[in-house]
């Protein structure tokens, strides 16, 4: 079986404005979110505590937030989570009590009214860890694009690295802006799914790019924009192939993986499409831009001693 | 002859497999309801207890499918909950306070497996249930502490010398120290100098000595302000009764703590946050023992109990408290006989000074004091808490004491570090508060493990089929290493020791299993293009394996990178993700590109074929 079956190189390049056009109006949108909209931080970052409770029947969340702020609590969330028999309750750090003991206060406060409600799940996280962390994902952040451009900038030319580091950064806006027009929580979770990400996405990428050097030195007389569409054509089936079955999985994470594994599907399914869109575009468009040409990647050895005696071979 | 592989590659490949594969094992057993029994700080287990606790499941009939004395504890294995709920109020009861009898599942691994080292994958607490807790110590007030110690030693100090100083206190980040004229302060500055090496002194222009902490020295302090909390952790941890608690420093300032099982939080909380002290006491000779256990105990006296439950009559006026106490740590003196050396503050010095210098050749006790939940609670809703003193040392002053002595005759060097631990306790330096908690319930950890083993088998079932179809003969040939990653997964994750799987760790399996297939289809598709490119099918697989080779490597390195970043940053759910992600990586490489070579060199490589099946 064969998906697609392509005698002709497919003209991708031919369509590079519109493509750019269309990941600069994504790009800047997401900036704009971030920037207007901000990221619905989650419990990992703001700090305050936060309670999984089962109720036996449906749960009535007006009923809820009463009793919670009967007993004291200061706007208390509350949201179903997962079903409607579970419910999320957030609180936020208040002043003058000991906020390692509310969520146990919470817990009791529930309890008091219906005895057969179960905790799920307690966390409470100090405000200072909240800023450690984020400072920590935002580093971490940073250094694998750094550590993967000095890698890539190795491996192939700084052309290429730079062009895939383009498309990493393009991914992670794209995907942090997704998150934050949908104002979907981002927690810890989610961003080992930004990480993960970058991982996949840079996969696709040198996956692109082993192939463009490869036919550089394989197909002579061809215009790099040639050569980078054939390359793309040839690895097309791969890189659809490889992302349906990483999309199958993910699909069965999204719906079969419970709530508190949601956000990181979420992030991971965008961020692959998003990925195997920009690998193909991105990337390569980038180097192209750059001025990408055979004797950037030919190896030296041929460059020295070859470079006239190409009628011998 | 192409595609051909050499036996001993297959023997390699098939003993890398098979270890994997036979460590993987563990896992498909379940699990016994167990209860553990450890012993508290003044009993030990041994083969009496074991047949005591073999007499008393009996005589209850509790049935237990084993009992067994390991690593100095009682592991009992039961039939079913019920009965591990019964066996554990049963036993609690028969052994009393000093044994600790905590619920707990244990892996049935067989012994075979368990004799090779066998075991099945830990699993995180998202998983199992239970509290983690991040503790913070309070760094500032164990420097402060250091600095008040600094301004009573050099005053102390100074004046001992001779030098005339006019006011020694304690600023912000440091001891500032005032003369009358510049002679004695370079007296002064030169004395001290000698004595503290550690510390960093600095003269200022108006007749001033500011001292401060050098950068080691404050390494130092913070250091033991840590290591002391994790000791006192340890054995608060253990009154918990928990079967498997894990108590370690992280980063510079902070403990975590691991509760597996642990539900009712909030005694928990109470427990860990309980302090602990230490007096030293004289004892009352004047007077009979056995007259106040018969209940005529003299005015400013009373009794207290010592480690073996006798009792001991001690004055109740306190010579000295634990917070006086620097350090304490055992050691043998030159005849091998294990002493206690203890270290003072100044303060503390000069009161031990003043009360020894009459009481040569009198005991002396030293009480532990324990903060111990009772269980019940007050109208607030708090739990009670009662002192529980216990004697744990009576010594003979044998000559007059200063900021520094020890504490002789003692039976073991395991009694000596016991009380040297005790000791310490008793002298918590920082304070500590919890700065994070997370809490599953076990209902919780029962469903997540069910949707990540169902997120799991649904999607590696679907990309098995697309394979399937897609590269038909081939496809079985990657569904093969697909399913092999899998068992190298689990294999290698339950022989690494420190790796537990946790929910975001089983979700990058899930993703692992996506991305396996990738080096499968890289090497598949140019098999296609090389045979469309008219090689033979020989040629084709020949060529397709080797020039996919180092696109795979490339492509995986670097996803590597990202993972191992990950694993350096990252804390909790994000270092379970990266460990399997990356252990994913190198087992996927493996099975993609060795194992699928293998088998398709077995199966097609050493004869003409016309036609393959991809």
């Amino acid at each position: 079986m064969q998906l697609l079956n392509m005698k002709n190189t497919v003209g991708f390049m031919s369509l590079r404005v519109p493509a750019a056009i269309f990941s600069a109006i994504l790009v800047i949108g997401s900036l704009v979110s971030l920037g207007v909209n901000q990221l619905n931080w989650g419990l990992d970052f703001t700090g305050g505590t936060q309670i999984e409770m089962r109720y036996q029947s449906v749960a009535n969340l007006d009923e809820v937030r009463a009793e919670l702020t009967q007993a004291g609590f200061i706007e208390p969330t509350v949201q179903n989570y997962g079903s409607s028999q579970d419910i999320l309750i957030r609180i936020a750090p208040m002043e003058g009590v000991k906020n390692v003991e509310i969520g146990d206060r919470v817990v009791a406060a529930l309890q008091a009214a219906d005895p057969s409600v179960e905790k799920r799940g307690i966390a409470f996280v100090g405000p200072n860890i909240g800023d450690e962390l984020a400072e920590q994902g935002g580093l971490a952040m940073l250094v694998s694009l750094l550590c993967i451009l000095v890698y890539v900038a190795m491996r192939f030319e700084w052309r290429f690295a730079l062009g895939s580091v383009v498309a990493l950064a393009h991914d992670v806006i794209i995907t942090l802006g997704l998150f934050s027009v949908l104002q979907l929580e981002f927690d810890l979770t989610v961003l080992a799914a930004v990480l993960a990400v970058i991982g996949y996405s840079l996969n696709d990428t040198i996956v692109v790019s082993d192939r463009i050097r490869e036919n550089f030195r394989k197909i002579r007389n061809s215009e790099t924009e040639e050569i980078i569409n054939i390359s793309l054509t040839q690895t097309l089936n791969r890189t659809i192939i490889t992302s349906l079955t990483t999309i199958l999985v993910l699909m069965s994470l999204f719906f079969l993986g419970g709530a508190t594994i949601h956000g990181f599907a979420t992030a991971l399914l965008f961020g692959v499409i998003i990925g195997t869109y920009s690998s193909i575009y991105v990337a390569s468009l980038v180097a192209l831009w750059l001025g990408v040409s055979r004797e950037d990647l030919m190896p030296t050895e041929i460059e020295k001693e070859g470079a006239d005696q190409e009628s011998m071979l | 002859m192409l595609n051909q592989t050499p036996l001993w590659k297959y023997l390699v490949l098939i003993f890398i497999v098979g270890m994997c594969a036979l460590y993987a094992t563990p896992n498909l057993y379940g699990e016994d309801y167990a209860v553990q029994i450890s012993a508290g700080r003044n009993a030990s287990v041994d083969e009496s207890l074991l047949n005591k606790v073999t007499e008393t499941l009996s005589s209850e009939n509790i049935e237990a499918k084993n009992i067994a004395l390991d690593n100095e504890q009682i592991l009992v294995r039961l039939t079913n909950s019920d009965s591990q709920l019964i066996a554990r109020e049963t036993l609690q009861r028969a052994l009393g306070d000093d044994y600790y009898v905590a619920m707990n599942l244990a892996p049935d691994t067989p012994a075979w497996l368990e004799a090779i080292g066998g075991a099945p994958m830990k699993l995180g607490l998202d998983l199992r249930g239970g509290v983690h807790f991040l503790m913070e110590v309070d760094m500032n007030s164990a420097v402060n502490k250091s600095f008040e110690d600094m301004v009573s030693d050099f005053r102390s100090a100074l004046r001992e010398e001779g030098i005339r100083y006019r006011t020694v206190r304690q600023v912000e980040g440091g001891v500032e120290i005032f003369f009358r004229d510049q002679d004695t302060l370079d007296k002064a500055e030169f004395f001290l100098r000698n004595r503290n090496r550690d510390l960093v002194f600095t003269e200022k222009n108006d007749l001033k000595i500011v001292v401060s902490m050098s950068e080691q020295k404050l390494a130092e302090t913070r250091d033991y302000a840590v290591k002391q909390n994790i000791t006192i952790i340890r054995n608060r941890v253990n009154q918990l009764g928990v079967a498997e608690p894990s108590v370690q420093k992280q980063g510079v300032d902070r403990i975590a703590v691991q509760l597996p099982g642990i539900q009712d939080t909030a005694r928990a909380k109470e427990i860990l946050n309980a302090t602990a002290t230490l007096e030293f006491r004289s004892v009352d000779l004047d007077h009979d023992v056995r007259d106040a256990v018969a209940g005529r105990v003299p005015a400013g006296s009373e009794l207290v109990l010592d480690q073996q439950g006798q009792p001991q009559l001690l004055k109740k006026k306190i010579i000295l408290t634990g917070n006086h106490i620097i350090d304490a740590n055992s050691s043998a003196d030159e005849y091998g006989i294990p002493q206690v050396n203890i270290s003072l503050d100044s303060k503390g010095g000069s009161k031990m000074s003043q009360f020894t210098k009459d009481s040569i050749g009198k005991p002396m006790a030293t009480v532990f004091i324990e903060y111990k939940s009772t269980g019940e609670r007050d109208a607030n809703d708090k739990l009670i808490f009662e002192a529980k003193r216990e004697v744990i040392s009576i010594a003979t002053i044998q000559a007059r004491l200063g900021s520094s002595f020890r504490i002789t005759g003692l039976d073991s060097p395991q009694e000596a570090h016991n009380l040297s631990l005790l000791l310490r306790a008793g002298a918590l330096i920082a304070p500590i508060q919890i700065v994070e908690e997370r809490t599953v319930g076990p209902s919780l950890g029962k469903e997540n493990i069910a949707l990540g083993t169902q997120a799991i088998i649904w999607g590696f079932v679907a990309v098995l089929i697309f394979m399937l179809i897609y590269y038909k003969a081939f496809g079985v040939v990657a569904n093969l290493a697909l399913t092999l990653n899998l068992v190298m997964i689990v294999g290698i994750m339950s022989m690494i020791p420190g790796a537990t799987l946790s929910l975001p760790g089983m979700a990058g399996i899930v993703l692992t299993v996506g991305m396996a297939v990738d080096a499968n289809v890289l090497i598949f598709e140019r098999i296609r293009e090389e045979l469309r490119e008219g090689r033979s099918p020989q040629q084709a697989i020949h060529h397709g394996y080797d020039s996919a080779f180092s696109t795979i490597l490339d492509a995986n390195i670097t996803t590597f990178i990202a993972g191992l970043i990950l694993f350096a940053v990252g804390t909790g759910p994000i270092k379970g993700f990266s460990i399997t992600l990356m252990i994913g990586i190198a087992t996927s490489m493996f099975t993609a590109i060795f194992v699928t070579r293998a088998v398709v060199n077995a199966w097609c490589g050493g004869k003409p074929l016309k036609k393959l099946s991809i």
